[in-house]
């Protein structure tokens, strides 16, 4: 592990996306989810950290394993959770989120998780809620901070110190808020970043986010440290975004031979849920180089490490 | 108290651990961060001189226990817990540098409660300074230092803070 975790003053009361955090919080949050994932080997998986606090999940979209892992988080540090589910809500009634907002506090929310498909709503609902924090699940295509920060707390597991490290992001780039903060995270550390995937999948942005852009796969992933593949949405198809599944999974999917170009040893990730045979091949995704599963373990200890550093912690 | 005089107090400590064990069979020490950690590893140190047994020594970190997080000035930072062994049916020996309100202790117990049941917890200190506000008592103690609230007492240790030496300072001072 890198030396340079120093002891800062966490100055976050929200999450919204990792572009508010420095080189040296991000070094300080790894570090504290380090220590937090010591607590998921422990007989008694429990400490009492934010007992008596209440936290809200709060999910517009459906998602299973980004509410599993703020659950099973929330419950690690003893916090009481409360799981919102739109279907069914108020809120299809027709109610606003500012009045949710408020309803939330009322009953005595201190945390809210919050997933939703517009961009901005995170950031809306912590602006009317007073005393709550509000932590970022996903809104729309702007961001995804904790996967950001779990795929990040992965790589810095087995790579150590990440600056200069090559990280290659394949796949859409354009829809995906993982891409967006995956990219705003790692060049914040330090890394190279190269996109690649069909153009009709990448921003037009790509230089003011301080990326490379590769149409050839095998280009962005030669000599890189870790490929990243993002998931296709299949809806997307329906667009014309590319011409078929089994095209896309010829030119950008990842197997073996493509994974050949990186490093030897080059990790592979993958936000989940994977498409087989489509962004990556099972040859990969079950390979010595997928650290998928580690993710999703990693996942937990960021949030935790979140939870108590926002929710617990600091005040 | 000068290095020397920390050392004999170490020393002092190492040896009435092994009386109150009958030996070294059974124990395991354990150093509350942070400095706690670094007393416990020279307890074990002389310990092995003394006795020729290498007692296991593990290191608990006990901010993610405490009741006074809300209360704190800075960032409280958290640290590795290690255990050497599964702690069930042991002696465990806590190590800190100074027992003060009793609330770090209260903290550390329940930190040892969820890695298992040892057999017995016994609490060493560098020094005790009074002001409890819980029923908590230290077996071994360095030197007993009756303070005022706005006393602070600092245990410096070399592998730390470059040396040895355990001073009393105003707390409006630090």
């Amino acid at each position: 592990m890198p030396s340079e975790v120093g002891q800062i003053v966490w100055r976050h009361r929200n999450v919204i996306d990792v572009d508010c955090f420095t080189r040296e919080e991000l070094y300080f949050l790894l570090d504290q989810a380090r220590h937090m994932e010591n607590v998921m080997d422990r007989p008694i998986k429990k400490v009492p950290v934010l007992r008596g606090k209440m936290a809200v999940n709060l999910f517009f979209e459906n998602s299973t394993r980004t509410r599993v892992s703020f659950e099973l988080a929330e419950k690690m540090l003893s916090a009481d959770v409360v799981n919102w589910s739109v279907s069914g809500s108020s809120h299809a009634k027709g109610e606003t989120m500012r009045d949710t907002a408020w309803t939330l506090e009322a009953m005595g929310a201190d945390i809210v998780v919050m997933r939703h498909g517009a961009v901005g709503s995170a950031q809306y609902l912590a602006s009317k809620l007073k005393r709550a924090i509000v932590l970022n699940a996903g809104d729309g295509t702007h961001a995804h901070p904790t996967q950001a920060l779990l795929d990040l707390y992965t790589a810095w597991k087995h790579l150590g110190n990440l600056e200069g490290k090559k990280i290659a992001l394949v796949g859409d780039v354009l829809h995906s808020r993982v891409a967006r903060s995956d990219i705003i995270a790692f060049k914040t550390i330090g890394c190279d970043v190269v996109l690649s995937g069909p153009p009709t999948m990448m921003p037009r942005e790509i230089n003011s986010l301080g990326c490379r852009y590769e149409k050839d796969p095998k280009k962005a992933v030669e000599n890189a440290d870790m490929v990243y593949l993002l998931r296709i949405q299949k809806e997307r198809q329906q667009d014309g975004l590319f011409p078929s599944v089994d095209e896309y999974h010829r030119w950008w999917g990842a197997d073996d031979d493509l994974m050949k170009y990186a490093k030897p040893g080059a990790l592979a990730m993958h936000p989940g849920p994977i498409n087989r045979g489509v962004e990556i091949a099972s040859e990969v995704a079950d390979g010595h180089q997928s650290v998928i599963l580690e993710q999703v373990r990693s996942g937990v200890a960021i949030r935790m490490a979140l939870l108590y550093l926002c929710g617990g912690g600091a005040r | 108290m000068s290095s020397d005089d920390l050392n004999r107090v170490i020393k002092r400590i190492a040896h009435e651990m092994v009386e109150q064990n009958k030996g070294t069979e059974n124990m395991i020490l354990v150093g509350i961060h942070r400095r706690g950690v670094y007393l416990a590893r020279r307890l074990q140190k002389i310990i092995e001189e003394v006795e020729g047994t290498k007692v296991p020594c593990g290191e608990l970190d006990i901010t993610l226990y405490r009741d006074d997080l809300t209360m704190l000035f800075e960032q409280p930072m958290v640290h590795s817990t290690r255990m050497p062994q599964d702690i069930s049916g042991k002696n465990i020996y806590l190590v800190d540098d100074v027992l003060y309100t009793g609330r770090t202790v209260r903290a550390a117990l329940e930190a040892l409660v969820d890695l298992g049941r040892p057999s017995s917890v016994k609490l060493a200190v560098i020094i005790d300074r009074g002001h409890r506000e819980l029923p908590i008592h230290a077996d071994m103690c360095g030197k007993n230092v009756p303070t005022s609230k706005n006393e602070v007492i600092e245990v410096k240790v070399t592998e730390l803070d470059g040396k040895d030496e355990v001073v009393i300072c105003e707390r409006d001072a630090q």
